[in-house]
């Protein structure tokens, strides 16, 4: 027999639309992260009015909803852990509509990032978010996470570019967020709210994102560093120095060990750091950016200054940046991959703390990420299947975040909290900082039935990555 | 069947654990896109194996999403943690095929394909000589003679007339076992004659035969060979599929080639896999791997090769259906692309999303008719908005299903083998002087 509200959630919506067979909860159980959760059952939404319908029956009956766009989170956020009704958005149907005049895009929420890249491109306009999920992550996932990517440097992220959204509320009311103007300081900024909530506060059902014209030209500069000081002192001159560039990454030995020899893409593997950069702008003013950069690099001690003169090039530095992922998954088969963020001036610091914890711990950790804006991806690679090892990689990620919120930085730069990183919430932001959030869901979710488990832990609630 | 291992061994399920469950393999997925539900995404089957494997959910759950899977390894290269998909879809299929809870439909099908026709030469001569009767007397009457309509699927039904004119059995029997390079050989190889291929498009190898001599290639077609296996292997049969390549195996060791040519995509993706068949350190394994590395398709030899010059333009704007096996699995998706646009006159045009299968896959359009229609309409969107009057294709499955879709969607387009359109140009050897 179907629970009573199975039955209530099918006449109201639908039979099609809500799946409750072995194989459809089970593949709905997970995302990028660990831990699987079974749903009870799983409900495909195309439009605010069915959203409404499941939010009204979900708080008749008492039963959990969580939002899940296509499950790319690394921090748990569309995992059902208390059951209930999975929430698929990713099957609403894609819908990017572009106002040239105003500089905004109406968006649905299943659709893709790089759908909405694309369709701005059409009109000589860019969205920057550039999250490296950005072709399989739907913008509700961005909005929810507020995620970024290596443009965030000059750019910044998800929430720089949102100004009005369409919520569906935990009690199943339909409310507007902002509006559609730059400019709106009507009342609290509730779309700053949402954004970045994880899908605790409500469902995002639409929203209108700011667009800007598209740079015209590009340039990238590749340097190498005998130290990760002199990396970090060259990434600090360069931000000081008057010019903003797009991206700014970098990637340490280790990585480019593993790039190199997972498909050789002519990295320096001589050296302790890599940082790549790109300028954006009119190609005469980024072509007297690079050559500025390019001093800067050298000054300080580069071992060796890349400018790629064609595009190609170019292409094949950042696709090399791209491979480190896959590239490092070969060391080992379970990839704990961790975005904490510190204070730009502290990533030596940062560097130097995450040696040791390799050093404590014995695990297999290797650093890259955003250097521009201080947002680290220290990777450790494991095998989930090694309980023991296990147990090293959860004391080692601990330390991580407390190294971080040490340094005066924080436990996510962009991946969420979810129920990865929850317990350590209030090391960062104190008892009271969690408190005001805590009441803030209450009041907006009395029923507590919006995506429960995530961002506030559980008493003794702690980081597990084995599976008993 | 043989059951050897345990379920966790049987499917391949320490495979599972590459599996970081990032979605990057979402978009890739045909199914995902028409069947819109994670159990029917790479992803998802992934998971079910999984479970299954560790007893936590029964088999039966794992039919419906496998058996709807294409096993067009669409998944594979979008891969970031490079999860061999491949395996695992055996394994499972293999398990489920022991346990034989498939449609009763799909059974039959398979059984009287796999099991009789296809493994023989003369079986699969039959089926082409059946077809060859067929288009001589009229349906009924073949209908009639062959009396299980199961027995010839391809020639029945809806996709009876797309098929193209059989040679009759004389025809069949009077190829050559050798054919001397047309200019000085620079190659010797072995041609792979394919059961479908050779049953339903005769013509065209014999044409790929031609092209192949012409492009300075001595061409043997060894008696000895038999059945790939491509289509044993995806439906579970794993014995059956050792057996197979064991014997094509022993074929190329008694040759002195340089290559094996294959002219249909899931062929030479079954062939170039020979080595996962068996297990590694074994001396089964070691021929393998001396087999696979002389698997060619025809396109990368002739564009090796590089000694044709077209003598008659084509004018024509033409778009390209790549075998999935071909771009997936053997990672060939230059040369055919070179070739075509090295005759005179063609404009290639690219279709939106070309990687898309066309829910052919093997046995996938008559056991999962109704699936493979619905990938088909998709695809012969795509294919029918280019302003293009020839869809060109690398593997039988694949033409068979353009040639059928573009007279079902009226799309008012041919299809063809690459190799028919390069013998349109008339090709003759490079240095050839008139
Ligand atoms: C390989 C890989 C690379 C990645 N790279 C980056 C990166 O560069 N930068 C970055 O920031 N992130 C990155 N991520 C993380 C992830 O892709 C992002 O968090 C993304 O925004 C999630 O989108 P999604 O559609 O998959 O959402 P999901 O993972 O399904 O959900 C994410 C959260 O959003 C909520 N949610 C989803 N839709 C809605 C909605 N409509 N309304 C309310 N709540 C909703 C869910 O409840 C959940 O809490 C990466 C992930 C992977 C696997
Ligand atoms: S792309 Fe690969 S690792 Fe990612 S979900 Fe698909 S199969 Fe798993
Ligand atoms: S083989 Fe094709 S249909 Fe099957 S999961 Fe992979 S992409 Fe999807």
């Amino acid at each position: 027999m179907e629970a009573q509200w199975i039955t209530a959630l099918q006449q109201r919506i639908g039979k099609e639309r809500v799946q409750t067979g072995t194989a459809d909860r089970h593949s709905y159980s997970y995302d990028g992260s660990f831990g699987e959760f079974l749903p009870e059952a799983v409900v495909q939404v195309r439009s605010t009015a069915e959203v409404v319908a499941v939010m009204e029956t979900a708080n008749a009956f008492l039963v959990p909803v969580t939002p899940r766009g296509q499950g790319t989170c690394l921090s748990g956020g569309p995992l059902p852990v208390k059951g209930g009704i999975v929430l698929d958005m990713s099957q609403w149907p894609s819908s990017v509509d572009i106002t040239p005049g105003d500089l905004t895009a109406r968006v649905s929420p299943g659709t893709l990032t790089a759908a909405i890249h694309a369709a701005a491109e059409e009109h000589g306009l860019m969205y920057p978010p550039d999250p490296s999920s950005a072709h399989v992550s739907t913008i509700g996932g961005n909005l929810a996470e507020n995620s970024g990517g290596p443009r965030g440097l000059k750019y910044g992220v998800t929430k720089d570019y949102v100004i009005g959204l369409e919520v569906v509320t935990p009690e199943g009311k339909i409310m507007q967020a902002g509006g559609s103007t730059i400019k709106n300081v009507t009342g609290f900024d509730l779309t700053k709210l949402i954004v970045g909530s994880e899908g605790v506060l409500g469902v995002i059902t639409a929203a209108t994102l700011k667009l800007i014209p598209k740079p015209p030209a590009v340039q990238t500069i590749m340097a190498s560093f005998a130290s990760m000081e002199t990396a970090g002192e060259a990434i600090s001159t360069t931000l000081t120095s008057g010019i903003l560039p797009a991206k700014m990454e970098f990637i340490d030995q280790a990585c480019a060990l593993a790039v190199e020899a997972y498909q050789p893409s002519g990295l320096p593997t001589d050296a302790a750091a890599i940082v790549m950069i790109e300028l954006d702008g009119n190609e005469e003013s980024i072509q007297v950016e690079a050559r500025q950069v390019s001093q800067i690099m050298k000054e300080l001690g580069a071992l060796e200054v890349i400018e790629p003169k064609t595009p190609e090039a170019a292409a094949a530095i950042w696709k090399a940046r791209k491979m480190v992922s896959p590239a490092i998954a070969k060391i080992k088969p379970t990839k704990v991959s961790e975005d904490a963020t510190v204070p730009r001036s502290q990533i030596p610091a940062m560097t130097a703390r995450l040696a040791d914890i390799r050093e404590k711990y014995s695990v297999s950790l290797v650093v890259f990420g955003h250097a521009g804006d201080g947002n680290l991806h220290p990777n450790i690679l494991c095998d989930k299947r090694d309980q023991e090892e296990m147990k090293r990689v959860e004391l080692a990620v601990g330390e991580i975040f407390e190294a971080a919120i040490e340094l005066g930085g924080t436990l996510s730069g962009e991946h969420g909290i979810g129920t990865m990183k929850s317990s350590f919430m209030e090391q960062e932001l104190g008892a009271v900082g969690v408190d005001m959030m805590r009441r803030i869901k209450d009041a907006w979710d009395p029923n507590g039935i919006m995506n429960p488990g995530k961002i506030f832990a559980e008493p003794g609630q702690r980081l597990v990555l084995t599976d008993e | 069947m043989s059951n050897p291992g345990t379920l966790k061994e049987r499917m391949n399920y320490e495979k599972s654990f590459d599996c970081v469950q990032c979605g990057y393999c979402l978009p890739a997925c045909p199914t995902y896109e028409t069947m819109e539900t994670e159990k029917h995404s790479p992803r998802g089957r992934i998971q079910l194996m999984k479970l299954a494997a560790e007893g936590k959910i029964g088999l039966e759950e794992l039919e419906e999403p496998v058996g709807k899977c294409l096993g067009c390894m669409a998944c594979m290269p979008v891969c970031p943690t490079n999860v061999q998909y491949d395996q695992m879809l055996e394994g499972a299929k293999r398990v489920i095929e022991d346990n034989k809870q498939k449609p009763k439909l799909q059974q039959a099908v398979e059984h009287s394909l796999l099991d009789t026709l296809i493994p023989s030469a003369a079986g699969m001569n039959t089926v082409g000589n059946l077809t060859w009767l067929y288009q001589k007397t009229g349906l009924q009457k073949a209908a009639q003679k062959l009396r299980l309509s199961t027995l010839a699927p391809l020639a029945m039904g809806e996709f009876e007339k797309v098929l193209p004119p059989q040679p009759s059995p004389k025809e069949r029997s009077a190829r050559p076992a050798f054919r001397p390079a047309h200019q000085p050989e620079k190659a010797r190889v072995a041609f792979f004659t394919g059961c479908v291929m050779d049953s339903m498009f005769f013509a065209i190898n014999e044409q790929s035969m031609e092209l192949l001599a012409i492009a300075g290639a001595s061409v043997i077609v060894p008696e000895e060979q038999t059945c790939c296996g491509a289509l044993h292997a995806h439906s579970g049969r794993h014995d059956k599929a050792v057996e197979l390549a064991k014997q094509n195996i022993q074929m190329l060791e008694e040759l002195d080639v340089d290559y094996v040519v294959n002219n249909a995509g899931g062929c030479g993706a079954q062939m170039i896999r020979y080595d996962h068949l068996f297990e590694e350190g074994t001396v089964w394994h070691e021929r393998a791997l001396a087999f696979t590395n002389k698997v060619r398709d025809i396109t990368q030899v002739l564009a090796d090769l590089d000694s044709l010059r077209f003598t008659k333009p084509v004018n024509e704007r033409i778009t390209y259906q790549p075998s999935c096996h071909m771009t997936n699995v053997q990672r060939v998706t230059e040369a055919p692309r070179a070739l075509m646009q090295a005759i005179p006159g063609i404009e290639l045009q690219e279709m939106n999303d070309p990687n898309f299968c066309c829910g052919s896959a093997g046995v996938y359009n008559l056991v999962q008719h109704e699936s493979s229609m619905n990938i088909l309409d998709v695809k012969m969107k795509d294919a029918g908005s280019t302003s293009t009057s020839t869809i060109v294709t690398t593997n039988p499955g694949c033409l068979l299903q353009m040639k059928y879709g573009a007279e079902k969607a009226a799309t008012g387009q041919r299809a063809v083998h690459l190799v028919e359109l390069l013998m349109e140009a008339e090709p003759v050897p490079k240095d050839y002087k008139l």
